[in-house]
């Protein structure tokens, strides 16, 4: 182990965009958006609101994709397939939620919106998990 | 031999200690994971009371014992660990918790929602309604600060530790991460405690 042998190439000091953080942006929006329709069910949440907050977690996630597009020097392989195994593990999380809301009778916008907003947070924790291990990879 | 060899051989330096090897993932556990899924579902499907309440309270009572146990003991404790023993201990500590955390907040989660609604605590009627969304948000808080910060920090310690020279720095940058995330996770399950007896009270 180079416990601090090794401290001038280490990784721990690479500059790399605020992937993390805004990923963590994009998850309270989820959170949040989830909180207040949840909150409403079996009755409808206002729409509006419902969407402006979806708007606001996609489009964290966009610029996060925009950002990591943009990235040389990445461990990409290592990327892929963390993110790839993590999102099978979410895309089961997910598809349990989603037969809990169907299974109570959700239906309609209502439905949809809590559709895309489990979509994003499936999408969004492999993304975190593989950027937090690749950026502690060599290329 | 010769002498030469015998005398490079007198001083070599003793063989590095071995390190145990690091399982990602502990795949014998993955069965049990999925037992445990599918008697989450079977018990929705059929709203199965006792099924429910046996996910959602044993799920529950693992959950907050962990996450304050982990937060206000473990965690402690390995800050103060050399970084050799941190090592030691996350190859053998956090694989578990990989498989055994997200299975568990699964099970209590999915259960609960069953129970507030068979229960009537969803309708926004309801006078323990508040509770209930209270509930939802000291959830959403541990979900960003577990999701987020908590489970990359997990795997990426494993993943480093995978490598044939694990670099401390990053080991300790990681632990330090998941050890006051985890803290974190421990004070939100205080107040998850409060709000569970207080909609279970009349």
């Amino acid at each position: 182990m180079s416990a601090h042998a090794g401290a001038a190439d280490s990784l721990v000091d690479r500059k790399l965009p605020p992937v993390t953080e805004i990923g963590a942006a994009s998850m309270i929006a989820i959170a949040v958006g989830l909180i207040y329709n949840a909150s409403y069910l079996p009755k409808h949440a206002q729409t509006g609101v419902a969407v402006a907050i979806l708007v606001v977690a996609a489009a964290l996630q966009l610029v996060n994709a925009l950002l990591l597009v943009r990235l040389r020097e990445f461990a990409w392989a290592r990327f892929r397939q963390v993110a790839g195994w993590s999102l099978l593990a979410y895309a089961v999380i997910a598809g349990m939620i989603e037969y809990a809301f169907v299974y109570d009778h959700t239906r309609g916008t209502q439905l949809v919106i809590l559709t895309l907003m489990l979509a994003l947070f499936m999408l969004n924790v492999p993304v975190l998990i593989a950027f937090t291990v690749t950026r502690y990879q060599r290329v | 031999m010769s002498a030469v060899a015998e005398a490079q051989a007198e001083h070599a330096a003793p063989a590095p200690a071995a390190r145990p090897q690091v399982q990602i993932v502990p795949v014998k556990g993955l069965p049990i994971v999925a037992l445990v899924l599918v008697g989450v579902v079977i018990a929705i499907a059929r709203d199965a009371r006792w099924g429910l309440v046996f996910c959602h309270v044993v799920g529950g009572g693992l959950w907050t014992a962990i996450d304050l146990f982990v937060g206000f003991v473990v965690g402690p404790i390995i800050g103060r660990m050399s970084i050799p023993a941190r090592i030691e201990f996350s190859t053998r500590f956090m694989p578990k918790m990989l498989l055994l955390m997200p299975t568990i907040v699964t099970m209590t989660l999915a259960a609960g929602f069953q129970l507030a609604r068979q229960d009537g605590f969803l309708d926004t009627s309801d006078p323990t309604h508040g509770w209930v969304v209270a509930s939802f948000c000291v959830v959403g808080v541990m979900a960003v600060i577990a999701l987020a910060y908590l489970e990359p920090a997990n795997v990426a310690v494993l993943f480093e530790l995978k490598k044939p020279e694990p670099d401390g720095r990053v080991i300790e940058k990681l632990m330090k991460r998941f050890v006051y995330t985890a803290g974190i996770t421990g004070v939100m399950q205080v107040a998850t405690l409060i709000i569970m007896t207080r909609l279970v009270s009349p």
